[in-house]
């Protein structure tokens, strides 16, 4: 890789953050214009993480701090291995890992409603991680290589040859932004106070924030990639995929955890082994 | 101003607690925060959750039941924090003033930055009362009664 592509891909990694908390803005005024509200400003979440930032931190043990920036950095990485082109499964191992970070820090407070959001977010990755495998393994089936790289070399867009991987792809989305029928964990408008989030404060929760615009950059980066050739119409796709979550979330009321696993897993598994059968019957996949 | 102080004037996140009153206070913050007044377009949410919380928003008469209860919560906010007292019953105990089991306001418990009067207050008189709050954090002194 020559030093103008490694530049632009560190460039990219670095402002995956700011990326996310535009789309998170983007995301508020949307929600409130479908609600016919008018909405915070575009800037909103930038305002609500300073403000955190400078705030007093209540810190409940020495490890949260640790599990803060781990859930920051393991993102980071994340979104750095994607922008480095590198293997889509360690992308999902260090997302993975990220996720692991604020649990263990939910678990670790004396919080019975910290405790019980660590649960459902266990699940919710319970949930969503096998059919990211899955969706991988199919574009391993196409591609043959598990490497982003290798998508990009494969020359031909993955849509027309995947379009129901992005449909349970569509199904993680909602999940990991933490929105209805699936915001069991974090933001279930109060059910468990904040859940996973309820013992964070301070600089702490604006590492969460930051953590978490990361990964929703993360997550549209490797959406994009379904048309890989061409970075604008991947980056509409994406988008697009975004907007749909947000559609999603308003239409649609908070299930419990039973019913997103088997409907992500149901949906989801189904999807991507018809997908992946048609193919081998059409003879794309030898 | 600095991007800080804006920051934090931008983005008040506000924890409910009511001490025990009527609930018509209670129902009028409800109200407050439904879309018809749309508070979150002044970065005004309802968080819940009292360690993130920049604004606490009280209702009803404290008693001997739940002083404990509100001083605790206080001291989980972190600072910088405001109080509001909404309703009469949060300014000075209201009807309830005198009754043997009812130690009166807010503020015989805890510091209150804004008192915001009448039973039940408005929401337009609960918004306005943020918005001095906001200014109180922001340094600048409050005008004298309109």
């Amino acid at each position: 890789m020559d030093y103008t592509a490694t530049l632009i891909s560190a460039t990219l990694a670095l402002a995956a953050p700011l990326i996310g908390g535009l789309l998170m803005g983007v995301d508020r005024k949307l929600t409130a214009r479908m609600q016919e509200r008018v909405g915070p400003p575009l800037a909103q979440p930038f305002y609500d993480a300073l403000k955190l930032w400078g705030k007093t931190a209540i810190i409940d043990s020495s490890l949260q701090p640790v599990l803060a920036f781990g859930y920051l950095g393991f993102a980071l990485v994340a979104a750095g291995l994607v922008t480095f082109r590198q293997n889509l499964l360690l992308v999902l191992f260090v997302t993975g890992m990220a996720d692991i970070c604020l649990t263990v820090a939910a678990f670790n407070a004396k919080s019975s409603y910290s405790y019980l959001g660590g649960r459902r977010e266990f699940l919710a990755m319970l949930s969503y991680e096998p059919v990211m495998l899955l969706a991988y393994i199919a574009i391993f089936l196409v591609t043959g290589s598990f490497t982003i790289r290798g998508i990009y070399e494969y020359g031909a867009p993955l849509l027309p040859v995947l379009p129901a991987a992005l449909v349970a792809l569509e199904v993680v989305l909602v999940i990991e932004m933490k929105k209805s029928p699936f915001d069991l964990s974090g933001y279930a408008h109060q059910e468990l106070v904040r859940g996973v989030f309820t013992e964070f404060s301070g600089y702490t929760m604006a590492l969460i924030e930051l953590g978490r615009w990361t990964k929703l950059a993360t997550a549209l980066m490797i959406l994009s990639l379904f048309w890989a050739p061409s970075p604008v119409i991947g980056a509409a796709i994406s988008l697009a995929m975004f907007f749909v979550a947000l559609i999603v979330d308003n239409l649609y009321p908070r299930l419990t955890w039973q019913r997103m696993l088997r409907t992500t897993w149901a949906v989801g598994f189904v999807l991507i082994v018809l997908n992946v059968v048609a193919l081998a019957v059409g003879g794309v996949i030898r | 101003m600095t991007l800080l102080q804006k920051a934090r004037l931008k983005s008040p996140w506000v924890m409910h607690f009511d001490c025990g009153g009527c609930n018509g206070c209670d129902i009028e913050v409800l109200a407050a925060l439904t879309p018809k007044f749309d508070v979150e377009r002044f970065g005004i949410i309802n968080i819940g959750d009292p360690k993130q919380a920049d604004v606490m928003v009280l209702t009803g008469p404290v008693n001997h039941k739940n002083k404990r209860v509100l001083r605790d919560l206080y001291e989980e906010v972190p600072d910088p924090k405001m109080v509001i007292a909404v309703g009469t019953c949060a300014c000075t105990g209201g009807i309830f003033h005198n009754c043997p089991n009812i130690l009166g306001g807010v503020n015989k418990v805890i510091p209150v930055d804004v008192y915001v009067p009448g039973c039940a207050a408005r929401p337009e008189q609960i918004i306005d009362g943020v918005v001095l709050a906001l200014k109180k954090l922001a340094g600048e002194a409050p005008e004298e009664d309109e």
